[in-house]
């Protein structure tokens, strides 16, 4: 099985969108296409892909619009898509915490939570979390470090060295535990 | 029942395959003594499911055991401990079990349920100092066993040792000991998926054994590379 996420990502926008949809087109393709022309790939190569896709995008029709693509090459509209292998400790936390109508601020703090709440229990999840909002006024990067993240359950604050926890109380050394 | 059919009875559970797993302890000597450390995760397959779990616990008043693999065997091993302490306390013969004979007890056990095909599915590291001789080996659910001036398990063998190769000294101040051990442990969070940024450092000496209080590294993540990526791969088609 072939996990090729970023090299379909980039093959759809470099070639399909802008060659075939802007140039002969005329305007930017509308974000249904782009999904659409994922979804062909994905459904056509079913047997060789294991990639589950997100496709986002802002468009002058219909405005911002979310597709989900999992494996199999379904496509599926949906106010907001979630996945990977973090995405299963999100389920019940999107259910409780998104709502229609969300301002731009508040969708990426939502966003931000959760990846830093899939982080603290995906074993395959870690780092930083880099955002992109595409709006009307375009595409907007940003990146979050892992330090910056919020702490949750049994997290604790970082420290330089244990030596700043012990101090230099008991000279260099703590006293040894007493039964 | 018929003379020639047996019934067989399984009484017994084999571990097959793990379930709640510890990861990395490493182990190194230093002046006074030994240093061990272990993170507090307790991972359930990719699932950091408890991120509590002491992986690190005296053994009578001379040593210290570090546990990685199936914590549920692990602590199956402190119950044996338990007894064996126990039942050399009630001699009462001003004698001890010391770190060696800890160790040699340790690696009979995981030999032999090994030679059953029911293993306790965890890697050791057991350290310790009696009569100012400081003690530092490591046995695992196959029973390969051995000292040496720093031991890991796991993915400590291959991210902490080398750096362990190149930077340790004998006579290590506490301080020095330390700060090799979080360097090692740094390395860890960084790369191993089933470490997670909470951390005991234990110290075993001729007074007696310290275990820390749970504590967690901070971490660099802004490199260049991280906050873009595609830099070096811009103009596809």
């Amino acid at each position: 099985m072939v996990y090729i996420t970023a090299i379909l990502a980039n093959w759809i926008f470099g070639y399909k969108i802008f060659t075939q949809g802007l140039i002969q087109l005329g305007q930017p393709a509308t974000v249904k296409v782009a999904a659409n022309l994922v979804r062909l790939l994905a459904y056509n190569n079913k047997n060789m892909l294991q990639t589950g896709l997100i496709v986002g995008g802002w468009d002058k029709y219909e405005g911002g619009k979310i597709y989900g693509i999992p494996l199999g090459g379904t496509i599926i509209e949906q106010p907001f898509a979630i996945g990977g292998s973090g995405s299963s400790y999100l389920y019940g936390f999107f259910d409780q915490a998104w709502r229609e109508g969300m301002t731009k601020e508040e969708a990426e703090q939502l966003v931000v939570k959760a990846v830093s709440l899939a982080i603290a229990r995906d074993g395959a999840s870690g780092g930083v979390v880099r955002t992109v909002i595409i709006n009307s006024e375009g595409v907007t990067r940003n990146f979050y470090p892992g330090d910056k993240l919020p702490l949750w359950h049994e997290e604790l604050e970082p420290q330089n060295s244990l030596l700043d926890i012990w101090g230099s109380a008991s000279g260099s050394s703590p006293e040894p535990m007493r039964e | 029942m018929d003379p020639n059919s047996r019934l067989v009875m399984e009484d017994s559970q084999r571990t097959l395959t793990p379930y709640v797993t510890g990861t990395s302890v490493i182990g190194i000597k230093y002046k006074d003594g030994v240093l061990i450390a272990a993170d507090m995760g307790g991972s359930y397959g990719s699932t950091l499911r408890y991120k509590s779990v002491e992986r690190l616990k005296a053994i009578g008043k001379h040593s210290l055991l570090g546990a990685s693999g199936e914590i549920s065997d692990f602590q199956e091993l402190l119950r044996y401990l338990d007894g064996l302490i126990l039942y050399d306390n009630m001699w009462d013969d001003g004698n001890s079990l010391g770190p060696k004979e800890v160790h040699s007890y340790l690696t009979r056990v995981m030999y032999n349920r090994r030679n059953k095909f029911n293993p306790l599915w965890n890697s050791l590291v057991l350290g310790g100092v009696k009569n100012g001789q400081k003690y530092l080996g490591t046995v695992n659910m196959i029973g390969v066993h051995y000292q040496d001036n720093h031991v890991a398990t796991g993915f400590g063998n291959h991210l902490a040792i080398p750096i362990l190769r190149d930077e340790w000294r004998e006579d290590l101040s506490f301080e020095e000991g330390v700060r090799l051990l979080e360097k090692c442990m740094r390395v860890l969070i960084y790369r191993d998926r089933s470490a997670i940024n909470k951390l005991q450092i234990a110290k075993i000496t001729a007074e007696g054994v310290t275990i820390s209080p749970p504590y967690s590294l901070k971490t660099f993540w802004e490199f260049s590379a991280f906050k873009n990526p595609t830099a070096g791969a811009e103009g596809s088609w």
